[in-house]
């Protein structure tokens, strides 16, 4: 741990109340089913899609892919991954799949 | 009480797929925080208060970078937002829960989201109480698996090195889930591009805010030629 207890308390409170700003904000401004402005509508079909994307970089935002190893590991991880993935169609089996592959490259090699 | 046995022995069933997944990613999620150095009492209140589960992987990097609660609290809006359109397609589904309802709204995770939106109280079942106790099992799967992960963390027989890894494997799954689910994919291309495009010009630590003011603007942009290809994939 980098920070220090209330730091660290701080953050976990900024990302409840952020949590729960998403959640408790419809229900503030609709009350009695008020019509949801057209473009709302549309950020909330299309924002999940592009905000998982966003998290996929996320993730690998400290991987240096101009150096040794080249993210290698990270990138084989994620192909098992997506292979396991388009193969079984269980969200577990990809899961742990590609996790242990990723440990087991990075611990051995 | 028997309103509520009832509407517990109605409700129970439809949790059952949901156990097995939350147990799963709990327990990661878990072990994952003990990693990085967190008593189980981390994992275990995270998961009973912010309840999100991506955003709870996500903080745990939150905490390991350097403080700044603001840029925690936009990240949060972002990473939920999707809570905001579940909010309101529950607007109907919540009326008249009277003091349940801001539980029904605090613990509206993807899961029960999902059940809830396609499922209805059988007969005889109070209505309420049937979606209460939906979100209440799944919120308790949740809070047992990363309770027990950060219990179990520190006694496995094998090194941890890598366990971050279940995050990344976590979106991906997610990713090629919601690809696999749309003809389109628009979105997806500007969550990605425009993400690994700020990665390139920011530093690491710094390309997340000036990447979701980009895929605000470029979603605004592309309103139109993504709204209609939306409406072509419904119909085709």
């Amino acid at each position: 741990m980098t920070m220090t207890l209330t730091q660290a308390v701080i953050t976990v409170a900024a990302v409840v109340l952020g949590t729960m700003t998403t959640r408790f904000l419809p229900f503030i401004l609709f009350p009695e089913g008020r019509k949801t402005p057209a473009y709302i509508q549309y950020l909330g079909k299309v924002l999940p899609f592009a905000v998982i994307g966003l998290l996929v970089v996320y993730c690998l935002k400290d991987v240096s892919f101009l150096t040794a190893p080249f993210g290698i590991p990270e990138l084989l991880g994620i192909a098992v991954t997506a292979a396991l993935h388009l193969w079984k169609r269980n969200m577990l089996i990809s899961i742990a799949g590609g996790t242990v592959i990723y440990m087991v490259l990075i611990q051995v090699i | 009480m028997n309103v509520k046995r009832k509407a517990l022995r109605a409700a129970f069933p439809h949790t059952i797929p949901i156990m097995a997944g939350f147990l799963f990613l709990g327990i990661a999620y878990g072990i994952f925080m003990q990693s990085k150095g967190f008593f189980f009492i981390w994992p275990m209140l995270m998961s009973m208060t912010i309840f999100a589960g991506s955003m709870e992987f996500v903080t745990v990097s939150l905490l390991a970078s350097a403080f700044n609660p603001l840029y925690a609290y936009l990240l949060t809006l972002m990473v939920n937002a999707r809570h905001l359109f579940y909010g309101i397609s529950m607007l109907d589904t919540f009326r008249g829960t009277g003091r349940k309802k801001p539980y029904l709204i605090f613990g509206m995770c993807d899961e029960s989201f999902s059940i809830l939106c396609s499922t209805k109280a059988p007969e005889g079942v109070d209505h309420g109480w049937f979606c209460f106790f939906v979100t209440l099992l799944n919120q308790c799967y949740w809070v047992a698996g990363a309770t027990i992960g950060g219990l179990i963390g520190g006694f496995l027989p094998f090194e941890l090195e890598g366990i971050d890894f279940v995050m990344t494997a976590l979106f991906v799954v997610i990713f090629l889930e919601q690809w696999l689910s749309q003809k389109h994919h628009l979105p997806a291309w500007v969550g990605l591009g425009a993400s690994a495009l700020c990665l390139v010009f920011f530093r690491s630590d710094q390309f997340i805010l000036p990447a979701m003011a980009c895929i605000l603007i470029l979603l605004t942009v592309l309103r139109k030629p993504i709204s209609r290809k939306l409406e072509g994939g419904e119909t085709a």
